[in-house]
């Protein structure tokens, strides 16, 4: 009997008639997208007493019937995985979104973050004008007067200091044109002071990877998942950092795939794994090396793929041996049948991937762990093959973008680097006087390469995990003339950095800081500065358009949303502005056109694919990239290939390498290393990075090489002279010998070099073996070695951390010193920290939407039930989580056996609170988030990467007692 | 006729909110009203942590229909439980009878601390005109009125979340049991739908 009793003519319950509109077969992706279904339902107009209805917030931006609906293409500015976003736009306001389901990458999917990017139409929480901060109350300026004072200020500086002494805080949020004229700016001004966070999220896996095979990058795509047999994820929570890459991984898991997880923690990924492997935070490399004990032991690796194609694998094998079962748990809790299993399931499942994220590179010896997961694929034949690889899943939308053209303190657009031949060819790009360039700098030299002193357009600058270093430091102890006096926070989030109670004595310090963001940041707010910081409200990027680069390497082509909100403008506007102001607003623009004072957007791609040779950002003009966008339904969603159509055998987004000019028509490169193509179809080999031979050995690929390649082994890069003695050099046009003559593939600005390459089926960069051993690093194979803050003192005298070191990237980075001093009584918890789905980075922006906030309110840490008795602390009761520098933040805690005994974790999202205190006073008016909580890095502590001075975020330790 | 329902796939829900918050944008949802959440049974315990995707299941037989004392519901042809705010008192007696915890009250004045109820409507809007402002406002955006599916659904970044005409779900969900060879997960389909 059925319990409801009312059953009228119109509305009764209509038994399934089948198939109906649905009876068509379609696949998945097509089902959801042309269901038509009309309501039924008697349609009563009467009017509701508005109290009682939950009313609608703003009707501006709600959709009208009667009017026109433009529809909008972008990409969502929150992760890296690039979903597209379809916005619908009536007179101009975003007032609907709509799935993307012929985005290749997400077909139509959305996660927390994704489905809500809609409310940066809205804007409520966003600064509205520029402002200066006088007496200590926000006051509001204009455009023209804020950029003359900060002007003028950083010039006196500049005269004072040099101009090593403003800082140029870069972001992951701009787009690539964007990215590429913010590096070129800060060399205009003069310094090599210029980051971003791809310092702080993976730069180790770059330098790691870039020293292993020669790109430091995702080398296959999150769609090429579905190939895979075996998905080992360490350190990575795709459920919450990248979740729509899920749908990829899920799909790949239905298809018989095995997913492994490596965590501290048991994860929302962990929770879909067919095996999870808690491991102490910080013992990455014991683990890895444990496992591939077992594949040595039992004979699991590739000796074909190794034999010719890895070099120094002998070194490893010395150093795994001492990693037997005992020791391995001793070190890292992995108990031996886990890890067994988890190294069987991997040599018994090819092709098998792996995945790291953060917990692998924000440790002090961040750089041994990437590599030690580099040779894990390396030993097991994984690399170059669909299915396999390093996929390493970046974390902002466009980290790529921002990395590859380099806002990084250690190199100029594309790994050039900083030498003079890199300085003169971006001088050429840029069709600027290479000695105008070098009056731009500080002509003193701080440091010495090779017992020659070296000036200061030549030296690394410092990192952004150490800017406040730059500021606190003595004068005498860093290698530039004068400390930092002038930041610039551009697209930042300083909770986001370790070491807050730090920060906050930094920014005090400064002379001058300038905060240039959509939202005024936790930098507005964290300081007792009473003057002398200025915002300037910059767009989002639905507010302009231009180019995004994926994980994957893709690049796609964002279109303007909405124009921009209030008084904010679009980035590559402020930096023009500011370059008119600073004097260097004809050189930065030389070649591009400006409309009123907008670079127009084309024309830094145009002038960026002349000069990107080394990563192949040189095929992707923005024609080609509009029409990717425009046919983005035509590619397979598994190989990326469109099939048919305008663009066939082309893959999405033409991921880079996408060599040679544009007209060549390079398909783009949807794997890296694959060898089972022609280069000129996408196919690779390991790059020839390191040389061609060491101690009398053969770096050069042997016996392996792409299809097609005409010389079939190993050789090295293409310059103007192997080219000639290869008697390749007529196949050249007249114009490119003229400007190849002198060159190579990575300076020989007509792509001529590259093409004649290709057309003889090699790889420009030449074939090599991929290194595991990096002869140039601190500790050339990768070994353990314990957190300068450490609880495990009986492992320090085995595995002790590196020697301070009196400069490195300009400063002095201590080790020794720190890890000898035992805290491991009064701080007896390990603290590590990590992402919420519903937030992003600092989480200005995913707190400052109601949306999303209203998800996650309070600021947290996980504490296991077994820590929280010790302690005697209840769930959702208020705690002091303090740090042995001193730091400490009053969160909530939840209890929960997510987080082993002895662990515990904060998300990183959180700011606004200062020591149990709500600075919601401080914000600028009506621009404080929703959401505000004590940022967890003023609880992180010292400790920086060897080769890149990426921070310790993922190990420190920590005491718990009741608020 | 059509015979909408939902189904969520808990071998693939991630809790990632994608669908709470496509529903928050679509039809604007103030703050404190949830139309669909994500609940997390074995938070955090090894191998006991399954998620799954919470809205109305617009039931067959809905007891919130059965038990409302001004009978304000009504079932559409395609099988969408909705309600008429005009006639909802804001008792709460729905909330009673829902099986999912459906029905939301904002918090605002009227009787007590409770409004007028507010729940999933498939994306159907509701009794007001189609596509009307008057419907947007009460009842958010009307989808299906457009040939479109719920945004929850359409929008999930796994596919965990299906909606749409019960025979399809049942085929994509049926495709994936098959693959993965394990029993069927669907959970909340015995009690909404017989």
């Amino acid at each position: 009997m059925k319990l409801r009793k009312k059953i009228g003519s119109a509305n009764q319950a209509v038994p399934n008639q089948g198939i109906g509109l649905f009876g068509q077969a379609v696949n998945r992706r097509t089902f959801l997208r042309h269901s038509g279904v009309t309501a039924g339902g008697a349609a009563l107009a009467t009017i509701a007493a508005p109290a009682m209805v939950s009313k609608v917030r703003a009707a501006e931006t709600s959709p009208k019937a009667d009017i026109d609906t433009e529809i909008k293409l972008s990409v969502c500015t929150h992760c890296s995985v690039g979903c597209g976003v379809v916005a619908e736009v009536q007179n101009g306001v975003w007032t609907g979104q709509e799935p993307d389901y012929d985005s290749p990458i997400n077909l139509g999917a959305h996660c927390a973050k994704g489905a809500s990017v809609r409310e940066h139409g809205h804007g409520e929480k966003r600064v509205k004008y520029p402002m200066k901060l006088e007496g200590g109350k926000w006051k509001k300026v204009s455009w023209d007067e804020a950029i003359n004072d900060i002007g003028d200020q950083m010039l006196e500086i500049r005269e004072e200091s040099g101009p090593d002494s403003v800082y140029w805080l870069g972001s992951a949020k701009f787009n690539n044109e964007q990215s590429y004229m913010f590096r070129k700016f800060a060399a205009m001004w003069g310094t090599n002071n210029v980051d971003h966070q791809a310092r702080i999220c993976h730069s180790t896996t770059v330098a790691g990877v870039a020293n292993t095979w020669g790109y430091g990058a995702m080398t296959n795509s999150y769609n090429d998942m579905h190939n895979s047999k075996c998905m080992f994820f360490i350190g990575s929570n795709a459920a919450e950092a990248h979740p729509v890459a899920m749908q990829h991984i899920l799909r790949a898991k239905e298809n018989g795939s095995k997913l492994i997880v490596c965590d501290p923690r048991y994860t929302r990924t962990a929770a879909h794994a067919d095996q999870f492997l808690r491991l102490r935070p910080g013992s990455d490399v014991p683990l890895i090396w444990g496992m591939l004990w077992h594949i040595f032991e039992n004979g699991w690796e590739d000796k074909e793929f190794i034999q010719q194609r890895v070099y120094g694998m002998d070194e490893i094998r010395t150093e795994v041996a001492k990693w037997n079962p005992a020791e391995v748990e001793r070190v890292s809790g992995a108990p031996e049948a886990e890890v067994k299993l988890a190294a069987q399931t991997m040599a018994e499942s090819k092709p098998g991937t792996i995945v790291w994220c953060m917990g692998g590179t924000q440790h002090t010896i961040g750089n041994n762990n990437t590599r030690a997961y580099c040779v894990l694929q390396l030993a097991l034949g994984n690399m170059g093959v669909s299915g396999g690889g390093a996929n390493i899943f970046r974390g902002h939308d466009n980290v790529q973008g921002a990395t590859d053209f380099c806002i990084l303190s250690h190199s100029l657009p594309g790994y050039y680097g900083l030498s003079a031949g890199a300085w003169k060819h971006w001088s050429s790009v840029w069709d600027v006087d290479y000695e105008w360039m070098k009056t731009r700098f500080d002509a003193g030299s701080y440091e010495e390469a090779g017992g020659k002193p070296v000036t200061a357009m030549n030296t690394k600058g410092m990192p952004v995990s150490r800017w406040i270093d730059g500021v606190l430091e003595d004068r005498g102890n860093i290698a530039q003339k004068d400390n930092i006096r002038a930041m610039v926070l551009w697209g930042h989030a300083p909770n986001s950095q370790t070491r807050g109670p730090e920060m906050k004595e930094a920014m005090e310090k400064l002379d001058l800081m300038v905060i240039i963001d959509p939202y005024p940041t936790h930098s507005a707010v964290l300081s007792n500065r009473k003057d002398g910081v200025y915002i300037l409200p910059a767009t989002t990027q639905f507010e302009t358009y231009g180019s995004v680069t994926a994980s994957n390497r893709s690049l796609q082509w964002r279109e303007k949303v909405i124009e921009p909100l209030f008084e904010s403008k679009p980035d590559h506007v402020i930096m023009y502005k500011l370059a008119k102001k600073l004097g260097f607003a004809d050189e930065f623009t030389k070649k591009i056109t400006v409309n009123g004072e907008e670079p127009l957007i084309e024309d830094i791609t145009r002038e960026f694919n002349g000069g990107m040779w080394t990563i192949g950002y040189t095929g992707q003009s923005p024609e080609r990239l509009k029409a990717h966008k425009e046919h983005r339904n035509t590619f397979n969603t598994t190989t990326l290939m469109a099939e048919g159509g305008p663009l066939d055998g082309e893959y999405y987004g033409l991921p880079w390498p996408c060599w040679g000019t544009a007209d060549m028509k390079h398909p783009g490169t949807p794997l890296l290393y694959d060898t089972s193509k022609s280069v000129a179809k996408g196919g690779l080999n390991f790059r020839a990075r390191f040389g061609v031979e060491r101690n009398g050995e053969n770096l050069l690929a042997e016996g392996s090489y792409s299809v097609g390649a005409e010389i079939e082994d190993g050789y090295p890069e293409f310059t103007h002279e192997s080219l000639k003695s290869l008697g390749w050099w007529d196949d050249l046009t007249d114009d490119e010998k003229a400007a190849a003559e002198g060159k190579n593939w990575k300076t020989d600005k007509s792509g001529g070099i590259q093409r004649v390459a290709i057309k003889h089926g090699c790889a420009p960069f030449g074939n090599a073996k991929a290194r595991a051993v990096v002869w140039t690093f601190p500790d050339p194979v990768p070994v353990h070695r314990e957190p300068l803050y450490t609880n495990r003192r009986d492992l320090v005298a085995d595995y002790p951390t590196y020697e301070d070191r009196k400069s490195h990237y300009r400063l002095p980075t201590r080790y020794g010193s720190i890890q000898a001093e035992d805290h491991s009584e009064d701080f007896p918890l390990i603290h590590t920290s990590g992402r919420l789905v519903e937030y992003e980075g600092g989480g200005d922006e995913s707190r400052s939407n109601p949306w999303l906030a209203e998800l996650q309110q309070d600021m947290f840490v996980e504490i296991n039930p077994a820590d929280a008795n010790n302690v005697g602390v209840e769930d959702e009761q208020m705690v002091w989580v303090e740090s042995p520098e001193g730091g400490k933040i009053k969160v909530k805690a939840m209890i929960t056996p997510r987080v082993g005994r002895g662990v515990v974790f904060t998300p990183f999202h959180f700011a606004g609170h200062s020591e149990g205190e709500d600075l919601l006073d401080k914000y600028p008016e009506g621009t404080a988030p929703y959401v505000r909580g004590e940022p967890a890095n003023n609880a992180f502590t010292y400790g920086y990467d060897s080769v890149t001075q990426m921070q310790e975020s993922k190990v420190t330790l920590c005491k718990i007692y009741a608020a | 006729m059509a015979r909408m329902k939902f189904l969520c796939d808990a071998e693939r829900c991630i809790e990632c909110n994608g669908c709470v918050t496509a529903c928050k944008n679509e039809h604007e949802v103030p703050w404190g009203v949830n139309r669909r959440r994500v609940v997390t049974m074995g938070d955090g315990e090894v191998g006991n942590e399954k998620s799954i995707s919470v809205a109305c299941m617009h039931c067959t037989d809905a007891p919130c229909q059965a038990v409302c004392p001004v009978d304000c519901f009504y079932t559409t042809d395609d099988g969408i439980v909705l309600h008429d705010k005009d006639l909802c008192i804001g008792c709460g007696y729905c909330f009673y009878a829902c099986p999912f915890g459906a029905p939301q009250y904002p918090k605002q004045s009227a009787f007590g601390a409770r409004g007028k109820m507010d729940k999933c409507t498939f994306c159907a809007g509701g009794p007001a005109d189609d596509l009307s402002e008057a419907e947007y406002e009460k009842y958010g955006r009307n989808r299906i009125a457009e040939g479109k599916l719920p945004l929850c659904a359409e929008m999930c970044s796994t596919k965990a979340l299906i909606a749409g005409d019960g025979d399809m779900v049942s085929d994509i969900y049926r495709e994936r049991i098959t693959k993965r060879g394990g029993r069927p997960s669907n959970w909340g389909w015995d009690t909404a739908y017989k």
